[in-house]
Order: C-alpha cells, then structure tokens, then sequence
C-alpha cells in the first residue's frame, strides 16, 4: 500500500487473529494458539525472537503485574485502607498492613488524604483480577510536590528506553527526580523550567514512540531547549 | 478510574504554567486552538458541517420540514436546537436523556443563532398562521476536549451557509437557499488564577473559576452572553471578554 | 424488509443486469475505514461505507457500571448503537428506538464472541456507534467499525469481526444493499462473520427466499465480509505505520476520508 510502510526494519504490524507461526512452542506474550497454530491476540508490533514471538502492545488498558511499579492516587479512604487509583480497570485497595506506619483502625485518614500521590508496588494479582499494592519496599512512600504526567501504558518501555537509557538521558539532562510508573503515571520534580522540558520530552517519546530516529530527537530537543522558559 | 481522575493533578500544572504566561498546549492567552471547518458534511441533511476545534469534534446537522407555527409567532418559521453530548464523546458523558450540560449548550447556541438573527425566520414563512418551515439544528458531539459552545456555534454558522430549503421534496416548488441573514460568531473564555483564556481545552475548564461565552455579529454588536462556572468575573474582565469576542469572533467569520 | 410496491420509475435490476448505482449484483459499495480518528476515546474507528457514515468508539475495560450487571469471571462487552437525527432523511427524534435497541444487542453479541473476555473480570468494554447518514446497511457498517475501534484500543481478540449483507431485488440475488433497494426489495440478510474460522456471529433475514436463493444470497454475504476484512486490517496497519523521523517525503493522501478526519 502506497506511502503506508508497515514492514520497516522488521517492525511489522499485526492485528487480532493474524497468523504468527506454526510452531506453538514460541507463543510468547500478546499471542494465543489455536490449531496448532500461533495467532496475534491484539493489535501490536510482531517480534521475532529465536525461541519466543510476542506481539508488542500499541495500545490498551494497563493490566497490573506483580512487581510493577506504579504512579497511584488516593481517591477513597476506608477504616483500614485507601483505594487508590492506579489507572488501571481494577481499583487497588492499599491495606493499613502494607504501609510502613502504624495505623489504627479508624485512622487512615491521619496518614494519608483524598488526591495524595503515592508510589506503591504492585504485590499481587490473583486470577480474578484482584489487586494488592504495598508501600512497604525500599523507596515507596507518599510523593508530594512535583507533577504528574499521564502516557499510554503501551509507550512506558519507550519512556524508561533499554536498560533504562532514555530516562536516563531525561534525568540527566533535566536534573529532575523521575518516577515512570509501569501503569503510565510518571512523576517529575525539580525546577519548574526543567520540569516543562521533561513534559515535552517525554510527550515527544509518546508521540512518535514506535518511529525510528526518536532517542536522536529527543536528544536534540533538550539539547537547543536549553534552561529557560518553555 | 483513570482519566478524570488526573483533571484534578493538572490544575498545579496548569496554574504553574500559567504564572510563566504560557498554557499548557503552549497557546498565547488570546489564542484559539486550529480550526477546521468542513460544511456539506452530512448528506442526507439539509445543511451541516463537521467541525475540528483542537481535540474538540462536532457535527452540525439543519434539518428542514414543513409545520405548523407557534401560536403567538403566526408569521416565522420555527428554530429549535438540541444538543447531543454522546457517551462516545467522553467517558464523562452518560446516555439517557439530556442533562443539564447537553442543555444549556444547546439553549446558549441557539440563543445566539436566534437573537443574532443567523436566519431569516420570517422567510421560512409559507402560510400565515397555518404552515411555515421548521428548522431542527441537532448538535451531536463526537470527541470532546472542551469548548462545546463555540465548535457548535461555529457549526451551526457553517451549516445555515450552505443548507437549502427542500421545497421540492414537499411539492412546494423548487429547492432553495436558507435565507442566511447575519452570523453570529461566540468566542468562549474562562478565567484561571485570574487570567483570561481564549477557547479553553477540557483540562482548562474544568480547573477554571468562571466561563463567559459571548455571541457577536458582523456589526460588532453583542447578540448573546452566558456566564457559566460557580466562580465570577469583575465588570472589566467582561469588556474585555466582549471585546476579546468581537475581534476572534470576525477573524473566524472571514473563514466560514 | 421494504418490499413495498416499487415506483415506475424504478428499475431495480435493468436490462443490462444492473442495479440502480450501476452495480452489478455482486458489486459492493466503496468502502473506506480510517482507525484512530478519535482523541478522546480508547479506539474508535470511522467508516463510509457507500453513502454511509458511521463512527464507533471503545471505551475499556474499565470498570463495569451498573456495579450489579458485573461478571465476575469475564468482561460485559456492551455495544450502544445510535442514529443521529440528521442521519436520515426524515429526521429522527434524537435517543433510542426499539430497532437501535435491538441492533445493540445483536452486536453486542457478535463482539462478545471474539473478545478475549476472560482476561477481564468484573469489567465492561463499552462500545458506541453513532450513524451520521445512513443509507441501508448501517449495522453491517456499525459492527465492522466496532471491530476496527476494539483492535485500536489494544482490546484482545481472537480476529476482527466482518459484517456484509446481501439480498433479493426483481428475484436476482445481490450483495450489500443500497437504500433503494432495502426498501423495494425482497429480502435481506445481514450477516457477520470472524474471517480466519469461518464462524457467523451475526445473522438476521428478512423476506422471502427459498433456499436455494438463501444459499446463494449468505455465501455472497460472506465474500463481501472478506474483502471487508481486508479492509479493516489496512485500516489497522496504515494507524500505526512506522515511519522515519524528520523525512523529507510527505505522508501520501489516502484517501478522502483521512483529509477529512
């Protein structure tokens, strides 16, 4: 199809029910099998590894992993938990167990309020969909100040970059404290100025997340972006 | 869960940004987000248009039939106007039965459509007191990021330019031109910490303290106001507002 | 089904074996579909489809609501169809009639047949169709929209769902039914279709067959449903076409519909 380049550099796009492979030992993430067969359960990008094909997500629902880190905010307080919004289709109960105070039933609201932002991890999601979160781990806690940032949670990899190579770059160039939540809730702060190339920034990774040439672009943006004003 | 839930987070971004003179979609104060208008857009309809306004996308649709008057107007056609905020719109819209928020948009469109005179009513007259033409004008919104009034307004303008009167589909003799008279144009401000800002995004209205939308005519004569949002505004920021109004509002009539 | 007695001046099928378009009984209508036309919405999907045009969105899974009409083992996948006032020609009143009510349903069904839903406990993907001119064939327009704006919005499924209709005319079987031709014709069978198994998820007649007209008359449905198929997946792979930073090549115009979404 003219000008509608779907096969560059092996970056193939594949849509639900698209065939994949005949060896159903490699169906790895985004696939599902049937006859014998591989098949793209979503619409995504096909990656071929030698043992595994997986089809890369473009788009859809953030679906809590046990071990993610996330971005969440408070939007209900209970006598022993907080609801907390981790943009996700299922709402995430904080119990008064997993935080690292010592809180009375009845209390909750003395720790934390409605709308605070917290980083929590995600312990665990059991088969029906019922999540916990902990803010017991090394780092998690209440964040204040800063700014959040919402992107799709299919474009988080590109945020954070291999091995963490883009949000580096960001972190670096912007002197900012950076938190990328798995579900798509990233935490910026430091001074204003660096805080708004970092929106920019990574509004650019969002947008342009599966064109070729974009950590080249990036970079060039903070580089003529220099201290000042957006 | 998810998205409205962020509204509340950007109103720190948006007031920072703000204080640095800029908005967060790096617009000028006065600025309004790109238009695009495309007018014959429905073609079973009898005029309409699709309207882009930013992220905001609506579709004017003027449906003209025969009828009866009202009573106490024997000698105009009728205008009625509704508006349709549709769950696919936003997932802040429900279905069902208009609210207040389809209402009011609907009732501030047409009262500057009506009292801007966009249409001559009395030449949709065909029988005194017993038939006349009557226009529906049926806003439906399909992608909402704020500023439904002015999208629709503009819509409608776009709409009347190129709509006909089917009159020969009611044997009453041949099509015609909507007797187009004036178009009322209104440009939507809101004010936040104190700043004016022209054609408001989503996220900007719902941080906002006050709105006022202002409906102006070729003639720069006012036609029609609506003050919106529980907060105020001082009797300087509405000159100012009306005057903001009369300048965008010729500016995007010399695009219709 | 319209069957109502048909004007003089109407021919249907003429000499040449041609329908009132110019088609030929196994002619399809133009079809375009552009994915992602919507900011707002998790997908959406537009198509003009003949001289209808139809939008659909998806909203989801999220969380389901009415609470009580909650599955606790799978996702609800709830389809709203709607025509807009202005869509027809004699105008509309504005909300839901018993026939959109019906349509949504039957939609509502066909997705649910594709849609990974087990993945999603206690939740609802929400689906909206709105048609903004109709002529003949809005839900076989609405379903394959649908398709297009559950893939768009990275909802799993087992395939997209196709959707054609084929019919009956002065006694000659044709695919994909004009206005003209729904309302003077003889019969009508909507049909939807998952391409890659081969499965009917939606299916209604209307009319009067025997059945070797109906045999004809579904297998002509399903040919149109695959060359809708092939359309849908173009509109999916266009979306999100990779393309190099900074080239110095502009994006081709497709087609009219992209200029004007």
């Amino acid at each position: 199809m003219e000008g509608s380049d779907t096969k560059e550099s092996g970056r193939e796009i594949v849509v639900p029910g698209e065939l994949l492979a005949t060896d159903t030992k490699k169906a790895g993430p985004g696939t599902f099998t049937d006859g014998g067969k591989v098949y793209a359960a979503h619409l995504g990008i096909k990656s071929v590894r030698p043992d595994q094909i997986t089809v890369v997500p473009l788009s859809g629902q953030y679906m809590p992993l046990r071990g993610d880190l996330v971005v969440g905010k408070i939007v209900d307080i209970g006598p022993s938990n907080w609801l907390v919004d981790i943009n996700s289709p299922y709402p995430a109960p904080l119990h008064v167990n997993e935080v690292p105070w010592r809180v009375e039933f009845g209390e909750t609201s003395k720790f934390m309020s409605m709308g605070d932002i917290v980083l929590l991890k995600v312990v665990d999601v059991n088969e029906s969909k019922r999540i916990t979160v902990s803010m017991q781990d090394h780092g998690l806690r209440k964040l204040t100040g800063g700014m959040v940032v919402d992107v799709s949670p299919s474009k988080v990899p590109r945020v954070i970059g291999r091995n963490g190579s883009m949000i580096q770059m960001l972190k670096n160039d912007t002197g900012c404290r950076i938190y990328v939540g798995q579900n798509g809730r990233i935490w910026i702060d430091g001074d204003l100025d660096n805080i708004v190339r970092a929106v920019q920034a990574i509004k650019m990774i969002e947008d342009e997340a599966h064109s070729l040439g974009l950590t080249e672009k990036v970079k060039r943006y903070l580089e003529t972006s220099s201290k000042k004003g957006a | 869960m998810g998205k409205d839930v962020m509204a509340d987070l950007k109103r720190d971004h948006i007031s920072k940004m703000l204080a640095k003179g800029v908005r967060i979609d790096g617009r000028r104060f006065d600025e309004m987000r790109p238009l695009k208008v495309e007018a014959n857009y429905i073609g079973s309809a009898e005029g309409s248009a699709r309207v882009t306004l930013g992220k905001t996308q609506v579709v004017v649709g003027v449906k003209v039939i025969l009828g009866e008057p009202f009573p106490d107007t024997p000698n105009t056609g009728v205008l009625t106007t509704n508006a349709e905020l549709i769950p696919m719109a936003s997932e802040t819209f429900e279905g069902g039965p208009p609210d207040q928020e389809s209402i009011e948009v609907a009732r501030v469109i047409d009262r500057g459509i009506r009292e801007g005179h966009a249409v001559d009513l009395e030449k949709l007259c065909l029988e005194p007191g017993k038939q006349v033409w009557i226009m529906f004008v049926d806003i439906h919104v399909l992608d909402y990021d704020g500023n439904l009034f002015d999208a629709a307004n503009i819509g409608a303008n776009a709409a009347f330019k190129s709509a006909i009167v089917p009159a020969k589909r009611a044997g009453k003799g041949e099509d015609y031109p909507l007797p187009v008279k004036h178009q009322p144009i209104s440009v939507t401000a809101v004010k936040i910490d104190g700043k004016i800002l022209v054609d408001p995004t989503h996220d900007e209205e719902r941080v906002a303290d006050a709105r006022l939308t202002v409906a102006t005519n070729e003639t720069g004569n006012v036609c029609a106001m609506q003050k919106g949002l529980n907060g105020s505004f001082t009797l300087d920021e509405v000159f100012k507002i009306v005057d903001l109004s009369g300048k965008i509002g010729a500016e995007v009539r010399s695009r219709l | 089904m319209g069957g109502a007695p048909i004007p003089a001046d109407i021919k249907l099928i003429d000499e040449s074996g041609r329908r009132t378009d110019g088609r030929l009984p196994d002619e399809m209508r133009p079809v375009k579909i552009e994915a992602g036309v919507l900011a707002r919405a998790d997908g959406s999907a537009y198509v003009e489809w003949g001289l209808n045009k139809v939008m659909a969105a998806v909203y989801g899974p999220r969380e389901c609501h009415p609470r009580h009409m909650q599955n606790p083992e799978r996702a609800l996948v709830q389809c709203h169809y709607n025509m807009a006032s202005f869509s027809v020609e004699d105008r509309k009143r504005p909300g839901p009639d018993r026939r959109s009510h019906e349509i949504s349903k039957i939609i509502s069904e066909a997705l649910t047949h594709v849609v990974f839903t087990e993945y999603f406990p206690r939740t609802s993907i929400d689906v909206f169709i709105e048609v903004l001119q109709a002529n003949a064939g809005t839900r076989c327009a609405g379903l394959t929209a649908a398709s297009v704006a559950l893939a768009d919005a990275g909802v799993p499924m087992r395939d997209l769902v196709a959707s054609c209709a084929a019919g009956k005319v002065s006694e000659t079987m044709v695919v994909d039914l004009a206005k003209e031709e729904d309302n003077f014709g003889q019969a009508d069978i909507p049909l939807g279709y998952v391409p890659r198994t081969g499965e009917i998820v939606l299916l209604q007649m209307d009319g009067d067959l025997s059945p070797e007209q109906f045999n004809k008359g579904i297998n002509m449905a399903i040919d149109g449903c695959k060359k809708v198929y092939e359309i849908q997946r173009d509109a999916l792979k266009r979306r999100y076409a990779v393309r190099t930073v900074d080239s110095d090549v502009p994006p081709t115009n497709l087609d009219s519909t992209k200029e004007g979404m």
